[in-house]
């Protein structure tokens, strides 16, 4: 297995120029898809701009594919000059072991904790005191993407909420339509039940469960409604023969599936398609229900060099990233929310200002990758890719396990 | 790598009986030392790497090895996920119809190819060419032959047939034979070729006699030629086993483990736990069982066949 991992990093190291010049600094991320990639070339033309070189190291699949590699490189004394992670817990050892620098003087000097918001992403990064992340962008995943003309062709108004949409599902079917696309890879469906958890239980409900992480509430009443609603959605996903979210957000976009419950990121892939929010498709934050979105997202941890030109590097790139302009830009291109709330986002769309006017109002939790670690969220992912995939799996069954897994999580 | 001349001429030479019993220590001294690197990298390597495993699959470890014991927790919770457990029952389908299937199949073949045909060279190389293939090439050749939409069932409906339906890596019931099919046309070709080589091997005099006593085909195959095969038998056993248990690549080719997780199997939940959980003790657990598995089986074999002999 380690001998795998090890290929991997050679294959990935092979690729790199070996002459590094003082200022190249390899960044490696999994931003592959079409509206990922356009957004990932803002931020590299921003660095080149500062007379460095930005060293491309994307790595396809998605970012269960790609952190093993990045670790192991990180971990097998092979770093990066920067990295994506998710906000979160996904780093947490790295920092402790002393492997990632610290960004304490480049967040001082931009003032970080006065304009980043909301303070959770800061707060995510920080550890004793220090912080070792700068924040991309935020992420949500509680949207429900609509095709409208799916929903022209059976003759039924767009849904306004998940209610409506489960209603419109047995109609969906039968005009040979495939009511709700999800990939095969198992962060889709789990994703898509955190976001049932939020939306429909309230976020009350969701910090009990993940934040507090209590059993009994796992196991409750209140949580059954919440495996009844996600049986729901396992009947409207059968039938969905794709693997990767994009394929999935693809039906959408050509008119084959009826929704997608999918994190913003997917605004990118509508983009990229020329469809216009509102006419082609719809949006509803928190499927049309609870207006709370999650503020989970991307942010680029720095491995601790010893090249001094390379770490002055990383601190350019740092500042990069948090500037005003390359948060627009970045962030229009990805179809997610800058993380400072003084830049001009006139130019967004529709369904982006939909998301920043929540996050403004402070309709905001915190995502399940920061309040649980990648241990609990492999075993929950697990789970519920069993219970979507097997028909013969009983909602209680689910929850009983479900509520062991948070008995134990940490 | 060491000169095997050495070795041999080592051997040849006589060993002085100076006093009673020759040291042994000291007995075909040069290729002791040529030998050396490859005992220091299989003590340290393999050994020492397994055993390093085994005491830390007792720990906590998370992303980053770390000696904080917990007993036998990483065990129990291994033990009580389905997934490992679906892992365990998938493997044990796939190792026992893939090792029954490929030895009778390529023995069928090896025999069918041993008739004297016509153009057997060019068979030979059409049932091996699949061994050629890696496993991650034949997942998605077979991944692309089973999709209900381009491949196999693709074509049935568009001769006519609409509701054939033949969709296994899409069906969590019976995912796995999907993945069997695979991985007995990439291996039975090898199987064969073995099995050919050891039928050349049997004397023609031992055709010849089995036909002057009027002992049909069949019977000569079963009773006289297959317990002379033993040896071809045994060396294919081991490779078709090691096959079975480091099973890994052609599932994450064909289903990446789907539907769900219907078609997983133990190598993925060490890899998955080890990396993408950031587990390294529960991935410990989970490898050290499966190392348990494989002794169990070896360990008895391997008593029956080399215990009591003395190698000489």
């Amino acid at each position: 297995m380690r001998i795998r991992a090890f290929a991997a990093v050679l294959a990935a190291t092979a690729a790199l120029p070996c002459a590094a010049q003082a200022a190249d600094l390899e960044v490696t991320h999994w931003w592959t898809s079409g509206g990922e990639a356009a957004a990932v070339k803002e931020l590299a033309t921003a660095f080149d701009a500062t007379g460095n070189k930005w060293v491309d190291g994307a790595i396809a699949g998605s970012g269960s594919t790609a952190r093993p590699i990045m670790i192991s490189r990180i971990t097998g004394g092979d770093p990066m000059g920067a990295t994506q992670f998710n906000h979160g817990r996904q780093a947490e050892e790295l920092v402790q072991s002393g492997l990632m620098r610290d960004l304490n003087d480049v967040a001082e000097k931009g003032k970080w904790k006065d304009i980043i918001k909301p303070a959770s992403l800061l707060d995510s990064c920080t550890f004793e005191g220090k912080i070792y992340c700068a924040p991309v962008n935020i992420h949500s995943w509680q949207w429900l993407w609509l095709s409208n003309a799916a929903f022209e062709k059976i003759g039924v108004p767009v849904p306004k909420d998940w209610n409506e949409f489960v209603a419109a599902g047995p109609k969906l079917r039968e005009a040979g339509l495939q009511p709700l696309a999800v990939g095969g890879s198992a962060f889709q469906v789990n994703g898509l039940f955190d976001t049932l958890v939020i939306s429909l239980g309230g976020t009350e409900l969701y910090n009990k469960v993940y934040k507090d992480k209590d059993e009994e509430t796992a196991a409750g009443p209140e949580m059954a409604k919440i495996f009844a609603a996600a049986d729901d959605a396992r009947k409207l996903t059968k039938g969905s023969n794709v693997q990767d979210w994009n394929q999935a957000t693809n039906l959408v976009i050509t008119g084959k599936a009826g929704g997608q419950i999918m994190g913003d990121w997917a605004q990118g892939e509508f983009q990229q398609a020329g469809q216009v929010a509102g006419k082609d498709y719809t949006c509803l934050p928190g499927l049309g229900l609870n207006q709370t979105l999650t503020t989970g997202g991307d942010a680029i941890y720095f491995p601790l060099l010893e090249d001094e030109e390379k770490s002055k590097a990383q601190e350019v790139l740092a500042e990069t990233i948090v500037d005003p302009k390359v948060q627009v830009a970045f962030n229009l291109k990805k179809g997610s929310v800058p993380i400072r709330s003084d830049v001009d986002l006139a130019a967004a769309n529709d369904c982006m200002k939909k998301g920043i006017d929540i996050i403004a109002k402070g309709g905001t939790a915190i995502s399940t990758d920061q309040l649980v670690s990648a241990d609990t969220q492999k075993q929950k992912e697990d789970l519920m890719s069993e219970f979507f995939a097997k028909e013969s799996m009983t909602p209680e069954q689910a929850q009983e396990r479900f509520a062991e897994i948070i008995g134990s999580a940490d | 790598m060491p000169h095997p001349m050495s070795s041999q001429s080592a051997a040849s030479k006589p060993i002085p009986k100076s006093s009673g019993r020759p040291n042994q220590l000291f007995r075909n001294l040069n290729s002791k030392i040529a030998l050396t690197p490859m005992m220091l990298v299989a003590a340290v390597v393999f050994f020492g790497g397994t055993v390093w495993t085994v005491i830390y699959s007792f720990t906590n470890s998370r992303l980053l090895p770390r000696a904080s014991f917990v007993g036998i927790d990483q065990y129990e919770r291994l033990w009580a996920s389905s997934r490992w457990i679906i892992s365990i029952q998938n493997l044990l389908v796939y190792g026992i119809l893939s090792l029954i299937f490929s030895l009778v199949v390529g023995f069928v073949l090896a025999a069918l190819m041993d008739q004297k045909i016509r153009f057997e060279s060019a068979f030979r190389t059409i049932f091996l060419y699949p061994f050629a293939l890696s496993f991650i090439v034949t997942g998605l050749v077979w991944q692309w032959i089973l999709n209900p939409e381009f491949g196999v069932q693709g074509i049935v409906r568009s001769l006519g047939w609409t509701s054939f339906t033949f969709d296994p890596l899409y069906n969590p019931d019976i995912v796995i034979y999907g993945i069997l099919i695979a991985g007995l046309w990439q291996g039975t070709g090898l199987v064969m070729c073995l099995m050919l080589a050891g039928l050349r091997g049997i004397d023609e005099d031992i055709w010849k006699a089995a036909r002057v006593d009027g002992i049909p085909m069949w019977r000569t195959y079963i009773f006289v030629v297959i317990p002379m095969m033993r040896p071809v038998f045994i060396t294919t056993l081991v490779l078709i086993g090691s096959g079975i248990v480091k099973l890994y690549d052609l599932v994450v080719a064909q289903t990446s483990g789907g539907p769900g997780n219907a078609s997983e199997v133990p190598a993925k939940y060490v890899y998955d736990y080890m990396f993408q959980a950031q587990n390294l003790g529960q991935g410990f657990a989970a490898s050290t069982m499966m190392l348990l598995t494989v002794a169990i089986i070896i360990v008895p074999w391997a008593y029956l066949e080399f215990g009591g002999k003395k190698r000489g």
